[in-house]
């Protein structure tokens, strides 16, 4: 009859070591007498009770004059390994800061990564419908490219009401949104909002503060977010109070919404109007419901699926809704398809064949160089800590002298580098916390620090223990391997391989910092290139102010001539679209000669007489529009690419001709250089700009040049007060609106040559180290050849050449790497720059002048050191 | 000269150790003190109050050789030192001297 074998074990493992033995046999003859005693049953609960009692720390450790034995993970010996990492740590206080600095950069680096990816994929996850909302969108494909669009035409809302109310629990439409002017009495300002179905507050599941979400059911009502009721109305509640729309209608605020956050679709949705306003507001909405007009592509559609449909089978049904509907543009394959929420900030962008080009490759992309700056930094601390554990052969020939065993030594190296981890882990996170606001303005984000996220905490104490126990390994394997005999006599040599694998490694290190560099160089000559371009107007001194007010509608002379009057202005026009975009596409043009199956698509653009002078358009052929020919008021100029796009070479083969749309016949004065409006990367489209005094959105206004543009703008400003005394003035730089056209890629090429630096800077803390480490075990070398006869420069080449050529090999595996993968990503922009040769030779330079500099430093100084010293040392 | 304080159970250990001769170790011990007091006597405080009187210096242990029994284990056997008979006189030397000075109608009374 035995005790409980578990509470033997239990007894056996964490007695005190010291009186193991006897407790272990004495335990065992109680037991004994315990069964014959008391019985069994309760012989045993006697024995866990006392194998409990004897458990240290609840008994006393025996304190004996006699040597205590070993065991592992005893307190004393856990105290002299931390006093001995310590110790290491503060003797060599440089390595100790490459090393704990470097590997903290590089976590902060790819945490900065994670949060920012986080933050991307948490987009659009505020509302509570995330996963059954869509966008209605539709495809057409026209000379084998596809195109989609979010431009849906109106009748479609009824019909998906309708014939698909099964699927459907809403169905919201939406006008764009667009600039408006909200005022209460005379605090006026210009807001971002849109019309929308009286859904739309369900299906955006938008958290009321005042109100309820059925505010949109009444006609003239409004509702506002926080920022804009707060600007209108104060801390006063504003529910039931009027708000003045545009200057032009009067509407009674039924709600106010908590704002959208940052990361979201509609975080610009300031304001939400009713639909039914809408419609019953603007006739050409009107006339397009009411006439079924499924060629007016103009809205938005937002749905919320029914329950049990599903996002897949719902879009194949809708799928050949419109061309059932507009027979006529079968030619253009229309599909209606629904875009899913989950994926519109990542998935929404498609090449001319429909394959996926959009954010998500940018999220990959810094999830990749997230992945190999950590990877850098892990690899630099690696062999930091192998190169240096070398120095530690005759600690570890002591240790096991006097008794260590592998097991100890092992545990001893493991724990020492994953204090460090531990150390480098906290410093990092110290580092994202001070860097957070700062890469919330480069990245145009509103991120907040994951404290209480366990998936961040679990990832980083993951990535710890992983990177603590690999660069462990190896002085814990290797180095404990050592005979000790061997070790303390000096025969040891590591021999000739030692080194290969942070030969490796370093040159694994450089290939990624050389990649990242020429990706950087090249990223930002294609912003440049795009930015050179020649864009065929003067954007200098032009800015642009939207018409939204009925006031400034119909006063085209006044205004014009009050603003010359001024002397802030040289030139006045209108537009239907301001010169840095283009909204408006259209068919349906005859001209002669034209082929009866050709179907055109131009830009259209409707200007006053004096838009060319406004704008500085340049012509390669006929003339600009004159008030001095009476047939210029139904005049038309036209750009290059629409001429080659008709199929003529000569501006004179078109000047005079006739071109029909709409039942107007316009005559052809002018061909203009192309006039860059959309998007930098993409070849200008053919465009149409025909004098049209009713097609006006935007005023365009050249300042005077002579003026300072304060000046110029106060004047301006008041001409507008006067005229339109209910809306306030804001206008917009052409050059600046420009400007915004290159954010995305800017945003990506700053972050990207952060990154890049981030990732050399951590190369470079690596070679110093490895460099410093090298020239200090070929002290005796240095200081034998100085003796012999060696000059500074010889060292100094002796010592750099090792790391040259790792550098070269690096560059080599480097370059065709880098030109494949940038290749691949300028076939994206249809206007891309070259890569030369030159930009690979400049950053293999840049790459050889680097680790020149980072490793003379060590070369030269381990080269002036005097031979008597470095020789007398031991 | 300061006296030392011995806890009663530690002066019955120390006094069954003294009994016991060469054959005092912990099961021993708590046997004896088992059959003599009539009461439970827990092995782990016997274990451990062993443990401390030879910390203070009233005991000395030595290691047994190994036998067959208890699975090859060893015994720890104690011996009483110098100071721990020194320490267990004073104690009784204390204890003879309170009765000596207790008065006869004393006692009766606490008896009554």
């Amino acid at each position: 009859m035995n005790p409980p074998h578990w509470a033997a074990r239990l007894l056996a493992r964490f007695a005190d070591p010291n009186t193991s033995e006897e407790v272990q046999g004495d335990l065992l003859e109680m037991y004994d007498h315990w069964v014959q005693t008391v019985g069994v049953a309760r012989a045993r609960r006697h024995y866990i009770l006392n194998v409990f009692k004897l458990l240290r720390p609840f008994a006393r450790d025996k304190k004996s004059r006699e040597y205590s034995k070993t065991y592992l993970a005893s307190p004393a010996m856990i105290r002299n390994y931390f006093k001995v990492a310590l110790r290491n740590l503060t003797k060599n206080k440089g390595y100790s800061f490459i090393n704990i600095g470097g590997l903290a950069a590089g976590m902060a680096v790819a945490m900065l990564i994670g949060l920012w990816i986080h933050d991307e994929f948490s987009f659009n996850k505020y509302h509570q419908n995330y996963d059954r909302v869509a966008k209605v969108m539709q495809t057409v494909t026209a000379d084998g490219t596809k195109h989609y669009g979010e431009y849906m035409p109106a009748p479609l809302g009824n019909e998906l009401r309708t014939h698909y109310g099964a699927d459907f629990r809403y169905i919201v439409m939406s006008s764009f949104s667009g600039e408006h002017i909200v005022a209460n009495g005379e605090k006026k300002f210009t807001r971002k909002g849109t019309y929308m179905s009286e859904e739309a507050p369900e299906l955006f599941s938008l958290k009321m503060l005042s109100g309820t979400r059925s505010g949109l059911d009444e006609p003239y009502s409004i509702m506002l977010s926080e920022s804009v009721a707060k600007v209108l109305f104060g801390n006063a509640n504003p529910v039931g109070k009027i708000v003045r729309l545009d200057n032009a209608m009067n509407l009674k605020v039924t709600g106010v919404y908590e704002d959208l956050p940052y990361n979201t679709e509609f975080r610009d949705l300031t304001f939400i109007a009713p639909w039914d306003l809408y419609v019953a507001t603007q006739s050409w909405v009107k006339s397009a419901l009411d006439n079924a007009e499924w060629d007016n592509n103009s809205w938005q559609i937002l749905a919320q699926l029914s329950p049990k449909a599903d996002m897949a089978q719902v879009s194949e049904k809708i799928r050949h809704i419109k061309l059932k509907h507009s027979p006529q543009t079968a030619y253009l394959k229309p599909e209606v398809f629904l875009h899913p929420m989950e994926k519109w900030h990542l998935y929404s962008g498609w090449d001319s064949s429909g394959n996926i080009n959009a954010r998500i490759q940018y999220v990959w992309l810094f999830g990749i160089i997230g992945t190999f700056v950590l990877l850098l930094a892990s690899i630099n601390f690696m062999n930091l800590s192998t190169a240096r554990s070398e120095k530690r052969a005759k600690e570890v020939g002591i240790r096991k002298a006097i008794g260590s065993l592998r097991g100890q030594l092992i545990g001893q190296f493991l724990s020492e580098s994953l204090l460090v981890v531990a150390c480098a882990f906290v410093l990092s996170i110290a580092l994202v916390v001070l860097l957070l606001p700062a890469f919330n303005v480069l990245a145009d984000k509103q991120i907040d620090f994951l404290w209480t996220n366990p998936l961040f905490w679990f990832a980083g104490i993951a990535f710890c223990l992983i990177t603590g126990v690999i660069s462990g390994s190896y002085p814990a394997l290797y180095l404990s391997s050592f005979q000790p005999v061997k070790v303390l006599k000096g025969t040891f040599s590591l021999g000739r391989f030692a080194a290969v694998p942070r030969k490796v490694l370093v040159v694994l290190q450089f290939t990624v910092s050389i990649t990242l560099i020429i990706g950087t160089i090249i990223v930002y000559r294609q912003i440049q290139h795009a930015k050179n371009r020649p864009i065929g107007y003067d954007r200098n001194g032009l800015i642009t102010v939207n018409i939204n007010t009925p006031e400034l509608y119909n006063q085209y002379n006044v205004l014009r001539g009050s603003l010359l009057e001024t002397g802030a202005a040289v030139e006045m026009s209108t537009s239907s679209t301001a010169p840095t975009q283009n909204s408006s596409n259209n068919g349906g043009f005859e001209w002669e000669g034209k082929d009866p199956n050709f179907k055109d698509n131009f830009c259209t653009v409707g200007v006053t007489h004096d838009f060319g002078k406004t704008v500085g358009w340049q012509f390669v052929g006929g003339r600009d529009f004159s008030r001095s020919f009476s047939t210029d008021s139904t005049g038309m100029v036209m750009n290059e690419a629409a001429l080659k796009y008709m199929g003529y070479k000569q501006p004179a083969e078109m000047i005079g001709k006739y071109m029909k749309w709409n039942g107007v016949t316009y005559t052809v004065v002018g061909v203009i250089k192309d006039m860059l409006m959309d998007s930098p990367f993409e070849p200008v489209r053919p465009a149409l700009f025909m004098v049209n005094y009713g097609w006006a959105n935007v005023i365009n206004i050249k300042l005077n040049p002579a003026m300072s543009a304060r000046e110029s703008l106060d004047k301006i400003e008041s001409v507008f007060q006067k005229l339109s005394p209910g809306s306030p003035f804001d206008f917009k730089f052409a050059d600046q609106q420009f400007a915004t056209k290159f954010s995305t890629e800017e945003r990506i090429a700053r972050l990207a040559s952060v990154f890049a630096a981030l990732a050399v800077m951590i190369s470079c803390l690596g070679l110093f180290g490895l460099a410093s480490f090298t020239a200090e075990q070929r002290t005796k070398e240095i200081g034998i050849r100085k003796v012999l006869g060696a000059t500074v420069p010889n060292l100094w080449a002796l010592l750099s050449k090792d790391f040259v050529l790792l550098v070269i090999v690096s560059c080599a595996i480097s370059i065709p790497l880098a030109w494949y993968f940038l290749n691949n990503w300028l076939l994206s922009y249809q206007y891309r720059t070259e890569i030369s040769w030159w930009i690979f030779a400049v950053s293999t330079l840049g790459a050889l002048v680097i680790t020149l500099l980072t490793v003379s430093y060590q070369a030269i100084r381990a080269a002036l050191l005097d031979p008597v010293k470095s020789l007398k040392t031991e | 000269m300061k006296r030392v304080f011995l806890g009663e159970f530690e002066e019955v250990v120390l006094l069954t150790v003294a009994i016991l001769g060469e054959n005092a170790y912990a099961v021993t011990v708590t046997q004896e003190l088992e059959r003599k007091t009539g009461r439970l006597v827990g092995f782990s405080s016997v274990h451990t109050t062993l443990q401390r009187m030879e910390q203070k210096g009233y005991l000395t242990s030595v290691m047994g050789g190994a036998t067959a029994e208890r699975g090859g284990r060893r015994k720890r056997f104690f011996v009483v030192t110098a100071l721990g008979q020194k320490v267990l006189l004073e104690v009784k030397q204390v204890r003879d001297d309170l009765w000596n000075a207790l008065p006869q109608s004393g006692f009766q009374l606490s008896k009554g």
